[in-house]
């Protein structure tokens, strides 16, 4: 009974003194689809339709005392698109859309991290997809972090940002009301 | 130029139900072709984005239906013997035959593949629906889309490589081959 309290107290202190330390690594949950790259794009200005990508790897650099210094990578991979219809998926995947056989990743590396001070912060970074690269800006929001009941630590960001298809080289005429897309990105992290 | 009114074929004759198997499906098979590859091209707010993949998928279950009809029937009769030519000419043109068909069923259940593939039926004009069987494969649309438009194109050669042989018995071996299939008696003199 000593001996377990005496472990557990040396697991706690190691705990906290881990969650205190400097910058840590956290790699995304995909393994258990805690992390989502989604997006949303209206139709033909009369209602949204949504999509997202089922495979993408990714991981983060955060410091809770340091929260400026961190940083973001995803690898997503764009044959994955999954709209809940074939067709339309296999449409969007083709040339006319993504061109996944040519492009079949999208990278999206972070150059800045500035938060807010109230949860909130802003994500600056290179976004490479379609084989263009072009900053971008993805509004953070910070949902929670902290211990999980099976010994791991794990720190959760929800972003949002829009950008123009055009902008990335995608010019097939969807109508003027679906020039913007919206990516909605949910991660878990799972600190390293 | 009096044509035979026979049902089944014989040693020498298509009947009408083999004649109008093949005049049925060419002009489709081909009209397939060009629907499928101009309906691709389309616009998003082009009228013909949807009604043009309608048409083609419809068409296409359509196509499926006759083609086993069409099998069925082939094995129920007997083939008329083919016109005079060398025996090599004679194995190619069976060959290509056999090709065809096989092309076909290939395309046409690449076909129903892509548009099942998450589970969605096939409408067929509003008439009956086919259901999804084979779904959820890894990219399965894409996979099947490949092979769909590859076979076609490969397709596309074979039919002019038989159309060709077919005026070329006519004009220049002058003998019976595309009088059979028009459903023509044999020239006069032979």
């Amino acid at each position: 009974m000593k001996k377990l309290a005496s472990l557990l107290f040396a697991a706690l202190v190691a705990s906290s003194i881990g969650a205190t330390a400097q910058a840590a690594n956290y790699q995304f949950d995909t393994k258990g689809a805690h992390a989502f790259v989604q997006f949303r794009i209206k139709h033909l200005g009369y209602s949204w339709l949504y999509g997202r990508f089922d495979k993408f790897d990714g991981s983060f650099v955060y410091d809770e005392a340091k929260p400026e210094a961190s940083s973001v990578q995803v690898t997503v991979d764009t044959t994955s698109l999954n709209s809940n219809h074939a067709e339309r998926d296999k449409h969007l995947r083709g040339e006319d859309f993504l061109n996944v056989a040519k492009y079949p990743t999208a990278i999206f590396k972070s150059t800045s991290f500035t938060p807010n001070g109230d949860g909130k912060a802003v994500l600056k970074g290179d976004l490479t997809l379609h084989g263009v690269t072009k900053p971008i800006t993805i509004d953070v929001e910070e949902i929670g972090g902290g211990k999980d009941p099976w010994g791991g630590y794990r720190q959760g960001f929800t972003g949002k940002t829009e950008f123009k298809l055009k902008d990335f080289g995608i010019d097939y005429d969807l109508g003027p009301a679906s020039q913007v897309v919206e990516m909605i990105l949910d991660v878990e992290g799972i600190r390293q | 130029m009096e044509s035979v009114v026979q049902t089944r074929n014989s040693n020498t004759h298509y009947g009408w139900v083999a004649v109008l198997f093949h005049w049925l499906m060419a002009p489709a098979i081909i009209g397939m072709f060009a629907l499928g590859w101009w309906m691709v091209g389309l616009g998003y707010y082009d009228p013909w984005y949807r009604q043009g993949p309608d048409i083609h998928k419809s068409v296409g279950i359509l196509l499926l239906i006759l083609l086993v009809a069409r099998l069925v029937w082939r094995w129920v009769n007997i083939e008329p013997s083919p016109e005079p030519a060398p025996r090599w000419q004679q194995r190619a043109a069976g060959a290509a035959h056999w090709l065809i068909y096989a092309l076909l069923l290939a395309i046409f259940v690449s076909g129903y593949l892509i548009s099942t593939a998450d589970g969605r039926a096939i409408e067929v004009f509003n008439w009956f629906s086919v259901p999804a069987t084979l779904q959820g494969l890894e990219n399965q649309e894409d996979i099947a889309g490949i092979i769909h438009e590859w076979l076609a194109w490969t397709l596309m050669g074979l039919v002019l490589v038989h159309g060709l042989a077919a005026f070329k018995h006519h004009f220049v071996n002058k003998d019976n081959t595309l009088r059979k299939m028009l459903g023509m008696n044999a020239r006069k003199g032979q």
